[in-house]
């Protein structure tokens, strides 16, 4: 079953093309790569996708319904929910606070419902507390669940993220650049944690990374952006022996 | 402006015993104007909070809440309670309306753009006021409970004086209560510090920005109501000064902090009385007061009292 495709984005700021003609399709359970160099665009299309930008042409699908030009919010509550490259927590909320505005969308309880303390938003209240402890746990957080979120270490601060994009109730998750600024061990930890997420959660992964290593173990499938386009796509395998792929990272070979 | 009846200095009391009871009616007295004060500066920062948006149309909300209390009792005959109830939801809903038709069409403009919409939308207020009210002054009825005056050992107190710290206290607690414990406030919370991300998690960003100008504006009707017993006459005027002292209280405190609004409300109002009662022969600057604190903080302390410290 396709989760998601995306048909000729475009995507101008101005007169720069950041993203050109691109495509994709992602089957439900597949954990797709998006790789290239700085500047490529890869960014971009989790932007397009997230709803944080309109693409300028081309149309997003998400399990059938068109998602492109639809508000961040709504896209989120359809079952897309996305980590940044640069961690972007809210730093004055608590480790646990983080995540339960997470299920934010999921909740029924009305605004007066959740001051007045109705029964619904009490039960609603316990779901989202029992629930974020429990993704926390996941991520092995709980210990510090009362602390501030900006007083975590930096890996803990990414897997923070993580749990707080499933809070939403995911079916895609987009990871940008998860395994940045990691040291060999926690990527494997990291790899290992998506892997698990994603039999548990029955999730689908679209991640942006830049750690061959890891974008080549953990990818089923990798599609190769440079200056907006789409210059390859196949199984870590044909992506490694790819020529064009090898001159966009490393320049074009110079012939003698 | 000042007509309250405990403003005339007691000269020539003499004993030591009749100056103190004299500081403690000024204390008093500066509690209640401060509460006040606090209580509309609430709206200010919490709405500076989220969408850094100087609300200069929140003292003309707060006038228009004043009117909602004045027709509920006058031509609806409300008891007054049911009157006061109604205005705050009437100026609730007028807050919502505002930031619907007047702020989120520019909310990704400029904020300068944002400002200029809201004296834009203060002037409106104004002028509708003036055209649809009339400027002519009206008598706001006080309820007898707040009407009476206390002698407790020796201090002439009115009723009012006494409600009113009380009534702004249990507001402030409301308020309190949902920025720290309901979804909605902590997605306030979460909007102040990030708004894009906020939406990214699946929150209706706008909605609760809603809900902000509703809990705002329905604190600036409380404040108002309370100012308008306290000076008991309304104009559509009227909320300019209150509006312009809310908001030094409320960069006083450190904007987007809503205890620090009320701190910084309670210390403009002790101040403004203190100043006047002591040294009677300069009364005639006290609105002079509010803005010499403006901007001495904006020159020595721009984050206010509780506000965040800037990084070096």
């Amino acid at each position: 079953m396709i989760l998601l495709t995306a048909e000729a984005l475009t995507m101008r700021f101005g007169g720069l093309v950041a993203v050109n003609d691109f495509n994709l399709h992602i089957e439900k359970g597949e954990i797709v790569g998006l790789i290239g160099p700085n500047g490529a665009g890869k960014t971009t299309v989790f932007n397009m996708i997230a709803g944080y930008y309109t693409p300028s042409e081309g149309v997003i699908r998400f399990r059938d319904s068109v998602i492109s030009g639809l508000k961040a919010n709504r896209i989120t509550k359809a079952g897309i929910a996305r980590t940044f490259q640069n961690i972007r927590l809210f730093s004055e909320l608590s480790v646990i606070e983080n995540v339960m505005i997470g299920y934010h969308c999921r909740i029924r309880s009305s605004f007066f419902g959740a001051t007045l303390r109705l029964p619904l938003y009490r039960r609603e209240e316990k779901m989202m507390v029992d629930g974020a402890m429990k993704l926390l746990r996941e991520v092995g957080l709980e210990e510090v669940a009362r602390e501030r979120s900006t007083s975590l270490p930096y890996g803990k601060q990414r897997r923070l993220e993580l749990a707080r994009a499933l809070a939403t109730g995911p079916q895609l998750l987009l990871l940008d650049e998860p395994a940045a600024g990691m040291n060999p061990n926690e990527t494997q930890e990291l790899l290992e944690l998506i892997l698990r997420l994603r039999t548990d959660y029955d999730l689908t992964v679209l991640l942006i990374e830049h750690d061959m290593k890891f974008v080549m173990e953990i990818c089923e499938r990798i599609k190769v952006l440079d200056y907006g386009t789409t210059i390859a796509e196949g199984t870590p395998h044909e992506i490694q022996n790819n020529p064009r792929v090898i001159e966009a990272y490393l320049g074009e070979v110079q012939r003698a | 402006m000042e007509r309250s009846p405990l403003f005339c200095r007691r000269a020539g009391t003499g004993t030591g015993f009749l100056e103190l009871t004299f500081f403690l009616q000024q204390m008093i007295n500066g509690v209640a104007l401060g509460s006040l004060y606090g209580l509309i500066a609430i709206g200010y920062t919490m709405v500076y909070g989220i969408i850094r948006l100087i609300n200069f149309a929140h003292g003309d909300v707060m006038m228009m809440g004043c009117y909602f209390a004045y027709f509920g009792i006058l031509m609806f005959s409300l008891p007054w309670g049911a009157s006061f109830v109604a205005a705050m939801v009437l100026t609730a809903i007028l807050g919502v309306l505002i930031d619907k038709g007047a702020y989120v069409p520019v909310r990704h403009a400029p904020r300068i753009s944002a400002l200029i919409t809201a004296i834009g939308v203060s002037f409106l207020l104004e002028n509708l006021g003036l055209v649809v009210f009339g400027g002519r002054p009206k008598g706001f009825t006080t309820p007898d409970m707040f009407a009476e005056v206390y002698e407790i050992a020796g201090l002439m107190i009115p009723a009012l004086v006494l409600w009113t710290p009380l009534i702004t206290l249990i507001l402030l607690s409301g308020i309190l209560f949902i920025i720290h414990r309901t979804k909605a406030g902590r997605a306030m919370r979460c909007i102040s510090h990030d708004m894009e991300t906020t939406r990214l998690m699946g929150v209706d960003v706008n909605r609760v920005i809603s809900i902000t100008f509703a809990v705002g504006s329905a604190a600036a009707a409380a404040g108002g109501i309370m100012w308008a017993m306290r000076y008991p006459e309304i104009n559509p005027l009227m909320g300019i000064i209150p509006g312009l002292k809310a908001f030094v209280a409320a960069v006083l405190g450190g904007i987007g902090n809503v205890t620090g609004a009320m701190l910084g409300g309670l210390l403009l109002g002790l101040a403004e009385i203190l100043l006047v009662a002591l040294m009677p022969e300069i009364a005639g600057y006290r609105d002079a007061i509010a803005f010499g604190i403006l901007i001495f903080i904006l020159i020595f302390r721009p984050t206010g009292l509780m506000g965040s410290k800037l990084p070096e």
